[in-house]
């Protein structure tokens, strides 16, 4: 465990070396936003309708802006892609020859590097939030800002975990980038970060809503906005605790079995 | 107790087999035929503490599929192995705190980052207590002559400053067996040379057992008294490095320089090798040799001569290529 600290310590001082990038990467994160903005203002304004699926205007754009910090935990750029290519150039040897399991290790790593990255682009994102602090309803309660900070945490390991499970499938396929590609688009959609699920017809939205995605970027969201009360939050913290887990097994199980492969097939 | 001991050591791969054109790679979707490949068919030998062995063969002769059963990454088809007292495939955390393998084509070290940070992450991933760690890291940049080198980002380094790099982040964690793939692959005869220095130094202060693959003689030369020789996955040769000589060099080169020019009919005794001016390279069979300069001495008047052994290379090619222990006979009649 303290080996992994020290991981987590060293690569945090590498990342902070990229902390100009970052900020950059940040602000220009934001500039699509405008854009989005403008679009819900004429969709609210055509539709003629104050709510939509019980999204006021200024909810929908407090919504999309808490989806940012949402991925910001649960986003986990080039982790699938690293084990796949790491897998095929033979790069998983270094897991194999010395004393370090591979997914400890990039736990720590990917742990390092958000929050490097939260850490600087923290005032960017304060700044833009108090630039757009009229489409909030104020700040949550105490008890509601303790779920949704727990609901960012079990979103960064259920993304890391699922990222994880994605980059197993280099085990099996040389190629894995166009089926990533194809998941990353899905995810966009699945996890609500294009618009709130609640806005798809009835079996849909259920049926999304059962799926893992949506702990990805609704399900935080919405809990910060206040949607989601009670034993309903409770329930919905326990199911994200719940597939998180599945998807740390799974991952483990698709590490053996790869390795099994791995070992009897060569690299 | 030996470090190594590998007993009938087997390994199989299954290779896909594609057919020709797009007819052939349908039928492939459905239909896979696979063919056997065996890349280890069989090897044992035993390593003992301290030694530093040469591990030979040609291209796909089985020396890289070996090296990895031997550090535990692939499991083999069939035999065992025992390497520091554990089962390799095993994994066990305590034997990977106690080898290291480096291979001269894929490095280890972070690209962006000075060499001393890649050094600072194999601390902890080997839990170094600090002050041993210090201690060899200046000991190893001091043996290396790179103590300067250091804090610059591994990218802005040479070839060959970088796999010094390579070797010291695989000996912080002072292993007691080094496997080296090619380690010197690409390098200018310098530093090949300082390397063999390093490697050879190491040896002698710490003990620490080496078994390497190299495709040059002068690493072999420098570095290993035995020599474990394998093609097409099997064991031909084991033994001293001198004992190739009397085994496979069945040949020797005589070395000629004559008070005129060569005389014409000189390829009559043996191969010429070299024949220019007064000078001539004359390759003959061993058991010839003293006939063959009697005669030579008699006739002709000589300023100068030697008799050599074949260069290491040519021999050893000449092994790769004969295969398995073969009698003299076999072989003075290819010489011929």
């Amino acid at each position: 465990m303290i080996k992994y600290l020290q991981i987590f310590r060293v690569s945090l001082s590498e990342r902070l070396a990229y902390r100009a990038d970052f900020m950059l990467a940040t602000v220009l994160r934001f500039l699509p936003m405008i854009t989005t903005i403008l679009l819900w203002q004429a969709v609210f304004t055509g539709s003629g309708q104050d709510e939509l699926s019980g999204f006021t205007y200024r909810n929908m754009i407090a919504y999309l802006l808490l989806v940012h910090i949402s991925r910001m935990f649960s986003s986990m750029p080039g982790l699938a892609t690293g084990i796949a290519r790491d897998i095929r150039d033979g790069n998983l040897k270094r897991y194999l020859l010395q004393p370090i399991d591979m997914q400890a290790y990039l736990l720590a790593y990917r742990g390092a590097h958000k929050v490097a990255y939260i850490a600087t682009a923290g005032l960017p994102y304060a700044g833009l939030f108090f630039l757009c602090r009229e489409f909030f309803d104020g700040f949550p309660e105490p008890p509601i800002l303790a779920a949704y900070v727990l609901s960012l945490l079990l979103a960064f390991l259920l993304g890391f975990f699922f990222e994880v499970c994605m980059g197993m499938v280099g085990f099996w396929f040389l190629e894995v980038t166009s089926l990533l590609y194809v998941v990353n688009t899905l995810n966009f959609f699945v996890s609500g970060q294009m618009f709130p699920l609640d806005l798809l017809p009835a079996p849909w939205a259920e049926l999304l809503k059962a799926l893992p995605f949506q702990y990805l970027a609704y399900f935080p969201a919405t809990v910060f906005l206040g949607k989601i009360e009670g034993w309903d939050l409770v329930r919905g913290l326990a199911v994200q605790a719940g597939w998180t887990l599945a998807f740390i097994l799974l991952a483990r199980w698709l590490y053996q079995r790869g390795l099994r492969r791995y070992s009897a097939f060569g690299s | 107790m030996p470090i190594i001991a590998a007993h009938n050591l087997a390994k199989t791969y299954r290779v896909f087999q594609k057919k020709e054109g797009l007819l052939g790679a349908v039928r492939g979707l459905f239909r896979r035929e696979y063919k056997e490949v065996h890349a280890v068919a069989g090897v044992s030998f035993q390593i003992e503490p301290g030694e530093i062995v040469a591990f030979l063969g040609p291209n796909g002769a089985g020396k890289t599929t070996t090296l990895k059963m031997l550090s535990g990454l692939i499991y083999p088809t069939s035999g065992s192995a025992e390497v520091l007292g554990f089962v390799p495939w095993d994994r066990a955390d305590a034997f990977r705190r106690r080898f290291a393998l480096v291979m001269g084509q894929k490095n280890q070290l972070w690209w962006d980052l000075p060499a001393v940070d890649s050094f600072q992450l194999h601390k902890e991933i080997y839990s170094i207590p600090s002050d041993n760690f210090q201690r060899t890291v200046a000991e190893l940049t001091e043996l290396f002559h790179v103590k300067d080198l250091i804090r610059q980002p591994v990218r802005e380094l040479s070839l060959g400053e970088r796999m010094k790099m390579e070797l010291i982040a695989a000996l912080l964690h002072q292993p007691e067996l080094l496997l080296l793939d090619e380690p010197t692959i690409g390098l200018d005869v310098v530093a090949q040379a300082t390397i063999q220095r390093c490697l050879l130094e190491y040896n002698r202060t710490r003990g620490v057992t080496m078994l390497l693959t190299s495709h040059y003689m002068r690493d072999v030369e420098a570095l290993c008294s035995r020599v474990i020789i394998i093609n097409h996955g099997r064991l031909i040769y084991d033994g001293p490095l001198s004992g190739i000589t009397e085994q496979f060099g069945q040949a020797k080169l005589i070395k000629l320089h004559f008070a005129e020019s060569v005389p014409p009919d000189l390829a009559r005794f043996g191969e010429l090798t070299n024949g220019r001016g007064p000078v001539a390279d004359l390759k003959v069979e061993r058991s010839q040799v003293p006939l063959i300069l009697a005669e030579i001495l008699e006739k002709y008047p000589i300023v100068d001569m030697s008799v050599q052994d074949p260069p290491l290379d040519q021999m050893i090619a000449r092994v790769f290529q004969e295969g398995p222990r073969q009698a003299p006979a076999d072989s003075a009649r290819e010489a011929q």
